[in-house]
């Protein structure tokens, strides 16, 4: 358990010190749903049926813009080719990475959420659903992100080839998790959305990192 | 079969051999396939003529699923056991499927427009069909992003298993959510619903479809393997260079 405890520590404290990446990806955030507002018009009765819709695709975009902080440093200065030789299971390596991915973006994004609920004009119990469904969604949004940050390792402009093939992989995500809080709002429960958005994030917790890993020793041959 | 094609030029003698009966084969049933869907199948008794489209676009979404098939398949042999085709077969397949994909989701469209009074709906079979279209866009732009084709074909490779998932979402997604696309009338439990007078038709294009995908994916294969050859030679032969005059290169670099 020590070593992936290190490998964690190690990221989030470099997210933390290396001069504003966290920043970075919540100013992207929040920036990103302001735009819906200027965009479609300010009337709150409109904002509040999108408004879900609006965080959680602004949620997506924020989590691909971070991915290549995910394995591109270690790749380039040869510290993944020394987790690839060292004991501990490449997939281990890769769980501990994506966790640290997570608390420094997907947290952060969940957090800030109800603020920005705030400004769409969406009522406490709808905040609440779209706080939670984020806390549950966003582990997804790290591990299958994580597959598509290793397999572009190395490639010609890897930020757009990596959204190209990652963002059709986040749509059950943002489908369950815009859904849960308009069911929400139509009367319906939440729960079964939010369970389902839990079982995505579950279900990529084994199987995501197997991909990943198997990405990154072709990237290492 | 596997081990006696993976050699190159076995397979070049073999393909070859096969390829004009192929192509012969796969003009013929579409042919005899759309004669029996244009004048022989009857109209439908609420669509009219307008069903007909059916038999452009049903075999265009079963061979695009069939094609994603293929590309995994070959993607699983070809990390598995690096068996010098399969990559190349894989690259070969998937811009044949994205093509069925985009020929599934047109007639679609132009299906819906007079039946469902919509070119496009968001429901989950289009959704999920679209979102296949994109991992073979995907797929084909992964595989062309490196400078050595080898870390290329790898990286498509692994990305092609991934996209697996969505296959069976595509398949069920019609019985899973209850949405404006019908369910399956074919392949389901209990035999077909649909009437054999426009079963034929369909079965006989789809014996089209699946001839004519056979015949452009040998076509391609057997390209890719000429352009690689071709490579290999300009590779070998950097002597012969130096004396022929090389047109737009520079004295001093010759």
């Amino acid at each position: 358990m020590r070593p992936y405890l290190g490998l964690f520590r190690h990221d989030v404290l470099l997210a933390f010190r290396q001069g504003g990446e966290i920043g970075l990806a919540l100013g992207f955030f929040v920036l990103a749903v302001m735009l819906f507002p200027l965009g479609v018009g300010p009337e709150a009765e409109t904002l509040r049926q999108i408004g879900a819709g609006i965080i959680w695709v602004a949620a997506l975009l924020a989590a691909v813009l971070s991915l290549d902080r995910l394995f591109a440093a270690d790749y380039a200065d040869g510290g993944l080719d020394l987790l690839a030789l060292s004991a501990m299971p490449l997939e281990g390596a890769v769980v501990a990475k994506c966790a640290a991915h997570w608390v420094t973006t997907g947290l952060p994004l969940a957090i800030i959420s109800p603020f920005l609920a705030l400004l769409l004009d969406l009522d406490a119990r709808s905040m609440a659903v779209l706080a939670l469904g984020l806390l549950l969604g966003t582990p997804a949004l790290s591990l299958l992100g994580a597959i598509a940050a290793a397999l572009t390792l190395g490639a010609r402009r890897p930020g757009v080839l990596s959204s190209l093939i990652v963002l059709p992989l986040y749509l059950p995500v943002l489908i369950f998790g815009a859904g849960a809080v308009e069911a929400g709002i139509a009367g319906g429960g939440a729960r079964p959305h939010l369970l389902l958005l839990g079982a995505l994030s579950l279900a990529a917790l084994p199987l995501a990192p197997l991909a990943t890993a198997a990405a990154l020793r072709q990237a290492l041959d | 079969m596997l081990t006696y094609l993976a050699n190159p030029a076995r397979f070049m003698r073999w393909s070859g051999a096969m390829l004009p009966a192929l192509g012969l084969a796969a003009v013929a049933m579409l042919a005899a396939g759309l004669y029996l869907a244009l004048f022989v199948a009857p109209p439908d008794y609420q669509q009219g003529e307008s069903v007909k489209i059916m038999f452009v676009h049903v075999p265009a979404a079963w061979l695009a699923l069939f094609a994603y098939l293929v590309v995994a398949v070959a993607s699983a042999v070809a990390l598995v056991w690096k068996h010098p085709l399969a990559e190349i077969a894989a690259q070969a397949a998937a811009p044949l499927g994205a093509a069925f994909t985009l020929v599934c989701l047109v007639t679609g469209s132009l299906w819906g427009r007079p039946m469902w009074g919509t070119w496009w709906a968001w429901d989950a079979r289009m959704t999920s069909v679209l979102v296949l279209f994109f991992l073979y866009l995907g797929y084909i732009a992964l595989v062309n992003a490196f400078d050595d084709p080898g870390r290329g074909a790898r990286a498509g490779s692994v990305l092609a298993l991934v996209g697996v998932v969505n296959l069976p979402i595509i398949k069920f997604s019609v019985d899973w959510w209850n949405t404006l696309h019908q369910a399956d009338s074919v392949f389901r439990m209990g035999g077909p619903t649909i009437d054999a007078s426009m079963l034929w038709p369909l079965l006989v294009m789809a014996v089209g479809y699946l001839l004519l995908f056979k015949a452009l994916l040998f076509v391609r294969m057997r390209t890719a393997l000429n352009e690689r050859k071709a490579r290999a030679l300009r590779l070998a032969a950097p002597a012969r260079r130096s004396d022929a005059p090389v047109p737009g290169a520079s004295p001093a670099l010759r």
